[in-house]
């Protein structure tokens, strides 16, 4: 047995339609021990895990995007295709593919299960949800469909405990024919198929079906009768802002108390550095650099995963696509695809997981137009700086009767402007650049299906280790250089001013000041805005810094607001507002911007649209406050 | 009852196309003709890409929703899944009346 001698544990891909319950597989195989990592080169995600087999063998496992044809048409498709054709250089194609079909749904994932057999390398195939199938009658017979076929075939309930067991029982037997087979691999030949061999495959699977189906069972009616509700022209847009509404309401509530506690645990661990190191560069270096500002970032932690909850079960539910299909004319309207409707909404909480959904979408000019546009959704990061200048400037005045208060409405009205604006500059870049018909809606909308907790719990610990990992890594390197800028040169003998203002960062802000002198700002805000490149809610603690305060966190909020009110004019706090809707404030996005399109440029391109656009409204805002005001 | 497909699409057909189905109505497919409906994608992916997605000959088509505003894009059920397009795009599906 080759596969036993040889170093390398043996590998099997998960290949299969979207929505057939891959993911689910993965996690029932791997459980926890799993990671994600990229393709170098693509910056698609990796799904990575392993398990032992009955017979005690290691195997690797990796999850593949879904498709419906190795004929890929979108970045995370040709992953799957290359992957599964050996193309990617730095690694072999997978010892054994276990296709994954759903059972009640044969007639159209048998498709793609012709296809990859064409290609002669040692195949699995899964059917998985058997248990949904067998509730709507569906009769399957495994074996006709085994021999038919030529490849092993195991039923599958990959939410259910032991419900891979078949699938487990056959690994390490289809794993010795794969040795087998890898001494004299067969010619792995594919070419895109033409529409006629696309008929000749639903020939096969037709024929397939009469032979091996006695019966296909029940369509999914209480699926049906859920969508005459759920896609109605009005109770389904209603539902969907309900859910909408419901999403952002429990991103702020729920997350509050965690992050009180992150933002408590921060200053105890500043305070504790503080006392137990003699003042000097770097006791500052850890409190005022490295805690000070990996402590901002983590803080958003809370959101990031409520957000992240609400989409991977509204996905997991097969609701996400019917929000596409809803959506799809109205977004047409500025040229965006139904498809994009995810990506932006994920950039309320931070354009970098926004900006990496996109890949979805499978038309590169309708990609890049959403990819431009979504740092203009309100990310989390904004929210301190909003936060301060509404309770410095903003009285809290009762609204029509008290429904809403003023300063609410001042909230709601910042996000309406980066809304508004995403869609203004969505319309201009698909009406010159990005000129073309959209890309055509082909979407399947799945059964409804109730998420399995196990799977969106593994969900969201992997985007809580990749924000983290970035949060120590690229964020704590920016911290560092920060820092750097703001504390050298140290303050002169007996300075009365804020050491930062004698800083690199001091001279830059000050050399600034003239160029946003005309939008109103003072110098102090030039000085914030420097570390503020680096990631937008730095600015509050820097500003925190240069009204020397000593307090940290909400005490730090209410008394900056305080010195705020007291020394900036109403038209200066407008403005910066309305920068702060359109900056470009954050080295992050425009680093994943740059992975995500492969170049320089379109980071440029919207570095430089951005900053247009903020200088632009925040001199309108500041002019017409000071005439008005 | 899986039909009988027709291998191309030169047949005569009642000259209707999914594009112009109304809610509640079911058809059968006849071809796929791509010709006449306007793309970002090369000849014949369109084509291709319906029939990936179970629009072929001899497939049971019904149109189960309609979103808003025009009426457009559709959900429709082919044979045992659902497939969501936009009207503009279902004129490359010929139908005829379900039998
Ligand atoms: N009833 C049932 N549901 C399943 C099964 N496998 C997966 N699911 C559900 O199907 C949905 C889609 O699964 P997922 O793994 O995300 O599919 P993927 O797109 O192929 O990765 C989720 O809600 C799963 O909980 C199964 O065997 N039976
Ligand atoms: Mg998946």
């Amino acid at each position: 047995m080759s596969v036993l001698d040889s170093a390398l544990p043996p590998r099997i891909a998960l290949v299969g339609n979207p929505n057939c319950g891959k993911t689910a597989l993965f996690n029932a195989l791997t459980g926890s021990r799993q990671k994600v990592a990229n393709y170098p080169g693509v910056t698609v995600e990796r799904k990575i895990g392993h398990f032992v087999s009955p017979l005690g063998r290691r195997v690797q496992v990796i999850d593949l995007p879904g498709t419906y044809s190795l004929r890929a048409r979108s970045p995370d498709e040709e992953v799957t295709r290359d992957v599964v054709l050996g193309r990617f250089s730095h690694e072999d194609s997978p010892d054994l593919l276990v296709c994954v079909a759903d059972a009640t749904n044969l007639r159209l994932n048998l498709r793609l299960v012709v296809e990859l057999k064409r290609l002669g390398r040692p195949i699995i195939l899964a059917l998985n949800m058997m248990d949904a199938a067998e509730k709507r009658g569906c009769r399957i017979d495994a074996a006709a469909l085994s021999a038919a076929l030529g490849v092993p075939v195991v039923p599958t309930v990959a939410i259910r405990r032991g419900g891979v067991q078949p699938l487990l029982e056959q690994i390490d037997g289809a794993m010795a024919m794969a040795a087998d087979a890898a001494e004299n691999p067969a010619p792995c030949g594919w070419s895109e198929p033409s529409s006629r061999d696309l008929r000749a495959y639903h020939q096969e699977v037709e024929g397939l079906l009469a032979g091996c189906v006695a019966d296909a069972g029940l369509p999914p009616l209480a699926t049906r009768r859920v969508d005459a509700v759920l896609l109605h022209p009005v109770f389904g847009l209603a539902f969907l802002f309900l859910v909408l509404f419901l999403m952002f309401q429990a991103v702020f509530a729920w997350a509050e108390a965690p992050m009180n506690l992150i933002d408590g645990a921060v200053s105890g661990l500043k305070d504790w550095v503080a006392a137990t190191l003699p003042d000097g560069a770097l006791r500052s270096l850890l409190t005022d650099g490295i805690i000070a500002g990996v402590g901002s970032v983590v803080i958003f932690l809370p959101q990031i995963l409520v957000l992240f909850f609400f989409i991977l079960v509204l996905e997991a539910t097969g609701y996400l696509a019917r929000a596409a299909f809803l959506l799809d004319r109205l977004m047409g309207g500025v040229g965006l695809h139904g498809r994009a409707f995810i990506p932006l909404l994920s950039s309320f909480a931070c354009a970098v997981p926004g900006v990496m959904a996109a890949r979805t979408i499978e038309n590169r000019a309708d990609r890049l137009a959403t990819i431009m546009i979504a740092p203009l959704m309100t990310c989390s990061a904004r929210l301190p700086v909003y936060t301060l200048l509404i309770a410095a400037f903003v009285p809290d005045r009762p609204l029509l009767g008290g429904l809403v208060g003023l300063p609410g409405l001042v909230m709601f009205a910042l996000y309406a402007a980066g809304i508004l604006s995403a869609l203004a500059v969505a319309f201009v870049l698909k009406g010159t650049v990005f000129k073309g018909a959209r890309e055509p809606l082909l979407m399947e909308l799945p059964a409804y299906r109730l998420p399995n907790p196990r799977d969106i719990a593994l969900g969201l610990f992997e985007r809580a280790k990749v924000f983290l990992a970035r949060a120590g890594t690229t964020i704590f390197a920016l911290m560092i250089v920060m820092w750097f800028l703001a504390s050298f040169p140290g303050a002169p003998e007996g300075a009365t001013e804020p050491a930062i203002q004698y800083s690199i960062a001091g001279m830059i802000g000050h050399a600034l000041e003239p160029l946003l002198a005309p939008i109103g700002f003072t110098w102090q805000i030039a000085v914030a805005l420097v570390p503020g490149i680096a990631a937008r809610e730095v600015a509050v603690g820097v500003l925190g810094t240069i009204y020397a305060l000593s307090d940290s966190g909400d005490a730090l909020q209410s008394s900056l607001a305080g010195a705020l009110a007291a020394s900036w004019s109403l038209p200066t706090a407008l403005s910066l507002l309305a920068w702060y809707v359109f900056a470009p404030q954050c080295v992050a996005t425009l680093s994943v911007v740059k992975r995500e399109t492969n170049g320089w440029l379109w980071p440029a391109v919207m570095f430089i649209y951005m900053i247009t656009l903020a200088y632009g409204a925040s001199f309108v805002t500041y002019r017409v406050a000071s005439a008005l005001l | 009852m899986s039909g009988h497909p027709t291998p191309e699409t030169g047949q005569s057909h009642g000259g209707r196309h999914l594009g112009e189905l109304k809610k509640g109505e079911r058809a059968r497919v006849t071809g796929v003709d791509e010709r006449g409906v306007v793309t970002t994608l090369p000849e014949g992916e369109l084509e291709r890409r319906m029939i990936e997605m179970g629009l072929v000959e001899g497939s049971h088509v019904e149109v189960l929703h309609e979103a808003f505003p025009g009426r457009d894009p559709i959900a429709i059920r082919v044979n045992e899944h659902t497939l969501a397009l936009r009207r503009a795009e279902a004129r490359a599906v010929l139908v005829a009346p379900a039998a």
